[in-house]
């Protein structure tokens, strides 16, 4: 009976304090990668500023392009890897937890009877660094699809295959 | 019933008198502007008349090529001139049928019948438009097909084991016309403005007259004004009042004609298999939805009809309803009354027996600190560039954000009980939602920085049609209720949710009509399937 005090610290089957399990590693080279990308329209935006600026003679020779170019590599080099530090993952019998967020911290449980369907998607740049993103899609408005990027290949069309398993179980 | 049907044939006419309708603006405007000199009353004729006639030809060619087709396992449209769409909709996907008669089909006798899947926004098949008696037996049809995918074998009750039967049904909720004046006293609106507004641009684009040439406008005012100037204090002051009192009575008048229009007639009725929602007084509309298929509740209210103790309630589904996301059954009544559809659609309001637990002190804190520090900004600027004084107005707002945040903090509330979730909030008055455990779909923890700092978190649980969230939740508190959510969820796989009364059920699992013999393994279900 389900009649204990409505709070009860009940003995979770994640455990909320256990480790959680890392993503690949080289999820953090995709996102340097990914960042750098991204970052090279903004230099060059610093750069051509710059130039506009050097015969005006109003700002110090390379204090736009510098500081921008100071933040990429902050965000180049640093974030990425705390990033990757955030996030991770955990796999149970019966549900997936997802960890992520280095600011805004969330962390979704999604059991797999409710999972409708799952997908396993590569990026050009996934493909090259050999990770894969698995999608979990849910019936819920809210986290209608769970995404659980950094995870290897072989390791992301494992757990498609298990939790699969785990649904044909269940509805049989 | 297999061969492929057609709408009503009345319906080219409802197309031919559509287009009329939409030639008609464009050949006043032509009529009224300088094109074509002496001619453009012809012209403007000449061009209503060809509109009208293209649209006519527009709607009979359309007619001829839609036709239906009620099939075994789905229903199908197939449509279009050059292009053919073909679109099947299974009977067992069907969230609801929902007949609406608009004023002008109306007249002919006619309806437009939509099912909705759930799937994306909006209507999913639309007939428009069949005969009032085709369409209801389209209805009758459809409920019917839907249940003989999953036949009810050893149903308790035989009589709910028959067919949707209009007679056989009892009416839950019913607004009564001096009910529903009073719900308008509720709903003011000054909209018939923004309705004045859309106009005067409209006069703005097909006349000459500019009503956007301040000019204009200052001339008058200072007519006017001079005007005013001269009738003395005491005048300007009872002007004032009485603008006001019009004001208002403009407010309330619109609130009062629109909750008419719309709600007249407002009839709530539970059969053995759903619920069926009549409603409308020009555009009359008749919604059916089964009642497994209710997700979750939401207690609605407002500012002032709270404090007399009125509030409305909606079922969460993955239909739409008119726009909204929820289909709203009652919309004003009072909480026994809510309480007893609540319970036809197998839910429990909460109760003075609801472990309500209040939201973390640290969040209402942090909250309030946050909405007044917007204030900072303007308050100092106001300060040094404005008359001294001013700057009074935003510290006034900053005071006036703790205080509503104070009391927003008491409505700011979350509860678990053996087979529900609740959640609370709202800033001067509660808003209320219920979900049953058993059909969540997913369960996060969300933290930003500051709540993470300071140990409190939002829980947002994954609701089908609808959105479900606990605010400021102490973080272990936030654990333990996931971890409570999921041992419910979990135990049961999404395929058995839609399960019908009667059907049977996996593991010999048998459903007692008590709250208090709920099984182990599936809480929750009970309470659901009471009714249902």
């Amino acid at each position: 009976m389900d009649h204990a005090p409505a709070l009860r610290p009940a003995t979770p089957p994640i455990e909320e304090a256990a480790e959680l399990t890392k993503l690949h590693p080289n999820y953090a080279h995709a996102l340097r990668v990914r960042t750098t990308l991204t970052a090279i329209p903004f230099l060059v935006a610093a750069l051509v500023a710059e130039l506009a600026l050097r015969d005006k003679a109003l700002l110090p020779t390379g204090i736009v392009a510098g500081t921008v170019l100071l933040i990429a590599i902050v965000l180049i080099v640093r974030i990425p890897a705390r990033r990757y530090g955030a996030r991770g993952y955990q796999m149970s019998a019966d549900r997936l937890r997802a960890v992520r967020g280095l600011l805004f911290r969330s962390d979704t449980v999604v059991p797999f009877g409710r999972v409708q369907h799952i997908d396993v998607d590569q990026g050009p740049l996934e493909r090259f660094f050999g990770i894969a993103t698995l999608t979990l899609h849910t019936a819920g408005n809210h986290n209608a699809s769970v995404a659980l990027p950094g995870l290897g290949e072989e390791l992301a069309r494992e757990m498609r295959e298990t939790i699969r398993a785990h649904i044909r179980r269940e509805t049989m | 019933m297999s061969a492929p049907q057609r709408t009503a044939p009345f319906t080219v006419v409802l197309g031919a008198i559509g287009a009329l309708r939409s030639a008609i603006f464009p050949a006043v405007a032509i009529a009224f502007s300088g094109i074509g000199g002496d001619g453009r009353f012809l012209i403007a004729i000449g061009v209503g008349v060809a509109a009208a006639v293209i649209g006519t030809a527009m709607s009979y060619v359309g007619w001829r090529r839609l036709t239906y087709h009620v099939g075994e396992q789905d229903i199908r449209v197939e449509s279009g001139v050059l292009s053919r769409t073909a679109r099947s909709v299974p009977y067992e996907r069907i969230q609801d049928v929902s007949i609406e008669a608009k004023p002008l089909p109306r007249l002919f006798g006619l309806v437009a019948v939509k099912l909705e899947t759930g799937a994306g926004a909006g209507e999913d098949l639309a007939l428009r438009y069949l005969t009032a008696a085709q369409g209801e037996a389209l209805r009758q049809l459809v409920r019917e097909r839907r249940d003989e995918e999953q036949p009810a074998s050893g149903s308790t009750d035989p009589a709910a084991a028959g067919t949707f039967d209009v007679e056989a049904s009892e009416v839950l909720y019913a607004l009564t016309p001096r009910r529903l004046v009073t719900f308008g006293l509720f709903e003011f609106s000054l909209a018939v403005f923004a309705v004045l507004g859309g106009m005067l641009q409209y006069v703005d684009n097909v006349t000459s007259l500019d009503v956007r040439d301040i000019d204009l406008w200052r001339s008058w005012l200072r007519e006017e004004g001079a005007a005013v100037a001269t009738i003395g204090l005491y005048a300007q002051a009872a002007g004032a009042v009485v603008g006001l009192i019009g004001l208002t009575t403009i407010g309330v008048a619109t609130g009062v004609v629109r909750t008419v229009l719309r709600d007249w007639g407002f009839t709530l009725t539970r059969s053995a298999r759903g619920f069926r929602r009549q409603r409308g007084l020009l555009t009359r509309t008749d919604v059916a939805m089964p009642a497994h298929r209710v997700q979750g509740l939401v207690v609605g209210t407002g500012l002032v009809r709270y404090r007399f103790g009125w509030q409305s309630l909606s079922f969460v589904s993955l239909a739409q309803d008119a726009g909204g996301e929820s289909h709203m059954v009652a919309p004003f009544a009072r909480r026994d009354e809510i309480g007893q559809i609540a319970a036809a659609a197998g839910f429990r309001l909460p109760g003075d027996a609801t472990p309500w637990h209040r939201a973390s002190k640290r969040q209402r804190t942090d909250k309030m600190i946050l909405d007044a520090a917007i204030f900072v900004i303007p308050t100092i600027a106001m300060a040094i560039f404005l008359p001294f004084g001013l700057f009074l107005i935003p510290v006034g707002l900053a005071v006036l954000a703790v205080g509503v945040n104070l009391y927003g903090w008491e409505f700011r509330r979350h509860a678990i009980d053996d087979a529900q979730v609740y959640a609370s909030h709202g800033f001067l008055s509660p808003t209320q939602e219920i979900a049953t455990r058993l059909k969540l779909h997913s369960v996060e923890i969300a933290q930003g920085p500051i709540a993470r700092w300071r140990g409190y978190a939002t829980v947002h649980l994954g609701l089908a049609g609808g959105q479900f969230a606990m605010h400021g939740v102490p973080i272990d508190e936030a654990r333990a209720l996931r971890s409570a959510v999921l041992e419910t969820i979990a135990a049961t796989d999404y395929s058995r949710l839609d399960v019908p009364f009667g059907a049977p059920l996996a593991d010999g699992e048998d459903r007692a009509p008590s709250d208090q013999a709920l099984s182990e393994a599936q809480p929750g279900f009970s309470p659901n399937f009471l009714a249902t």
